[in-house]
């Protein structure tokens, strides 16, 4: 785990990194939990006109409430449109939608992600999980893939039980040959250590910022497979006491998704 | 498990054909009379749907689900039935708590969202009694919008490269035109689905407010449909707003009147979600005996829906939960 700090958690400066990611003016299908919350800051801080939309149906909502569900009225409230998951994909399919911003998972260097099942044996699944839900069509048609995740052994591994969500598959050029859209593909990953992303020529990850107290050292016990670095390495700039407030305040003031203060 | 760039060939099992001219024929007989439907749930369970069905679930796991039918097919031991779970969450939990699937086309399953997992789903799914193929939330909505245009599959570019595509029953096809590589889609005729709306007339037109998420295309996938609704309006009240009509009656085989429908998932405009018993379900779930005592309680020992809505607090605890609505209309 990262160091602790007095003025912000790890799930606060993991949520303040991840609002920097997305560009204004961008369209981005959100999932729920931490990425919700990170594309509610960034509306709030450098990209109020980010158009978020939710892989159920509804489109640009004007949030009172972090939602629980990617469906339920929260995400409903305000909205321009209210569709349906046809419609959503389909503009992702299209070419419309900039952003997918995911979840916790396992992950691996090129970026791909398993949600699905631990054991060896697709039948007799040692650990059930969910499945991909909407990730692999959003991963798959999106432009840019984000990816929001606790940084250990486990999660960040050499070798995937199951490969729900393509990332860059087996290295450069394997989206194309497997047929998924040229030019798309994951983008960034956060975890509680740095600010990842990915190599433009081995498409392999790595580490473009180390959170603040963090060292490559750490990053490399707590990872499965090889991790590249930039050189020169920086570090992620802290949470501004602006970006804390408002994602106090604002974004999650039951502290649902960063934590209770005091806790 | 994907190896480096080996071609993948899907081998999940298909378990519903796409054969779009049975289906014609299936829907040549059906009747297109705007006659009265409405019937109680326990009525519309045993007629509509048999052991061995595969049954479709509108809404989206924990909002706007048909709730009532799903108790009803654990009330009446309904098994065997095959099962499509995109983002399948309460449903889910509601009908492998009943133990009636046997084989599930899988989306998202055994979660439900932010509130963690289900623990029996996650033992019913481990057990090996369930068999399943693999899919995503956009192609088991595309498999039914397939049905829907009445086409055997649809081309479309997800699952490729992926062990979802391994263990779905997709396959890969080279686009006639440009050459592009696609994943075909088959058309998924459920035999029966189940959707909860905001207002149906007795003969089954239904209106939904907010999103719809796949339910316009579940309506018209599947050969016999059961609508719950909310509130029962006059013909004359849904001719006021028709572009709100998601289902014509010659798509509905029955029409039960549920208040509270979709209860203890959220009825967005109407009430939100009870995140309190849905926290109970997680908690019973951890050992088959307290989940037994738990579905004794209020499934197994209650003679309808109603019955279950007044052991959770009736009207009183259905007022709390409108206020919680943030669409409410007051």
């Amino acid at each position: 785990m990262p160091p602790q700090n007095e003025r912000y958690n790890a799930m606060e400066l993991m949520v303040c990194v991840a609002a920097r990611q997305l560009e204004d003016g961008k369209t981005a299908v959100i999932g729920t939990g931490m990425p919700l919350a990170a594309a509610m800051l960034a509306q709030k801080t450098a990209s109020p006109n980010l158009i978020i939309m939710f892989e159920a149906g509804s489109t640009a909502p004007q949030f009172r409430k972090l939602p629980i569900s990617v469906a339920d009225s929260h995400s409903q409230v305000g909205a321009i449109q209210h569709s349906s998951m046809d419609e959503i994909m389909e503009a992702c399919q299209r070419g419309m939608v900039d952003y997918t911003f995911l979840g916790g998972a396992q992950i691996d260097m090129y970026g791909n992600i398993n949600s699905t099942m631990i054991g060896t044996d697709y039948q007799h699944p040692k650990v059930r999980l969910p499945g991909s839900g909407g990730a692999n069509d959003l991963a798959s048609l999106c432009w840019k893939t984000l990816v929001i995740t606790p940084h250990d052994k486990r999660r960040f591994a050499a070798r995937l039980d199951f490969l729900t969500t393509p990332g860059y598959l087996t290295g450069p050029g394997a989206r194309e040959r497997a047929g998924l859209p040229p030019g798309s593909g994951p983008y960034k990953v956060i975890s509680t250590l740095g600010l990842m992303g990915y190599d433009p020529v081995s498409k392999r990850m790595r580490v473009e910022s180390l959170h603040p107290g963090v060292t490559k050292e750490d990053v490399i016990a707590n990872t499965g497979f090889e991790m590249l670095f930039v050189d020169p390495l920086p570090a992620t700039p802290e949470p501004t006491a602006e970006e804390l407030r408002i994602l106090r305040e604002e974004v999650d003031p039951q502290g649902i998704i960063i934590g209770k203060r005091g806790q | 498990m994907t190896g480096a760039d080996d071609p993948i060939v899907p081998q999940g099992t298909l378990f519903m054909s796409p054969d779009v001219n049975a289906a014609r024929s299936f829907f040549s007989q059906k009747s297109r009379a705007m006659t009265p439907k409405l019937m109680t749930v326990a009525e519309a369970v045993s007629r509509f749907i048999h052991h061995g069905d595969y049954l479709a679930s509108g809404g989206f796991g924990g909002v706007r689900i048909a709730t009532a039918i799903l108790h009803e097919i654990v009330r009446q031991r309904i098994t065997h039935l095959g099962f499509s779970g995109h983002t399948a969450t309460h449903d889910f939990q509601i009908l492998a708590a009943g133990r009636s699937f046997d084989r599930c086309d899988v989306a998202y399953v055994v979660g439900l969202e932010t509130r963690g997992l289900s623990p029996n789903s996650r033992r019913y799914m481990e057990s090996g009694e369930v068999k399943t193929t693999e899919w995503s939330n956009a192609t088991l909505g595309w498999r039914y919008k397939a049905a829907a245009m009445g086409v055997p599959f649809l081309p479309v570019r997800s699952l490729l490269g992926t062990d979802v595509f391994r263990y779905s029953a997709a396959k890969e096809i080279i686009c006639p035109f440009t050459g592009e590589k696609l994943a075909a889609v088959p058309a998924l005729f459920p035999d029966v689905g189940i959707i909860h709306v905001h207002r149906a007339d007795v003969y089954g037109n239904a209106q939904v407010d907010g999103i719809a998420i796949a339910d316009y295309d579940v309506a018209r996938a599947s050969e016999r449909l059961i609508i719950t609704t909310e509130r029962l309006v006059s013909t004359e009240e849904v001719r006021k707003d028709p572009a709100r009509t998601m289902v014509p009656h010659w798509l509905t085989d029955a029409v039960c009147h549920v208040p509270y429908g979709s209860y203890p998932g959220n009825m967005p405009y109407e009430y939100y979600s009870d995140e309190e018993h849905l926290a109970e379900w997680l908690e019973a779930e951890k050992d088959q005996a307290t989940l037994d005592a738990f579905l004794n309680k209020y499934i197994y020992g209650t003679r309808d829906f109603a019955e279950y809505v007044a052991l959770k607090g009736g009207e009183k605890r259905m007022a709390e939960l409108r206020a919680l609505e943030p669409l409410r209309r007051d």
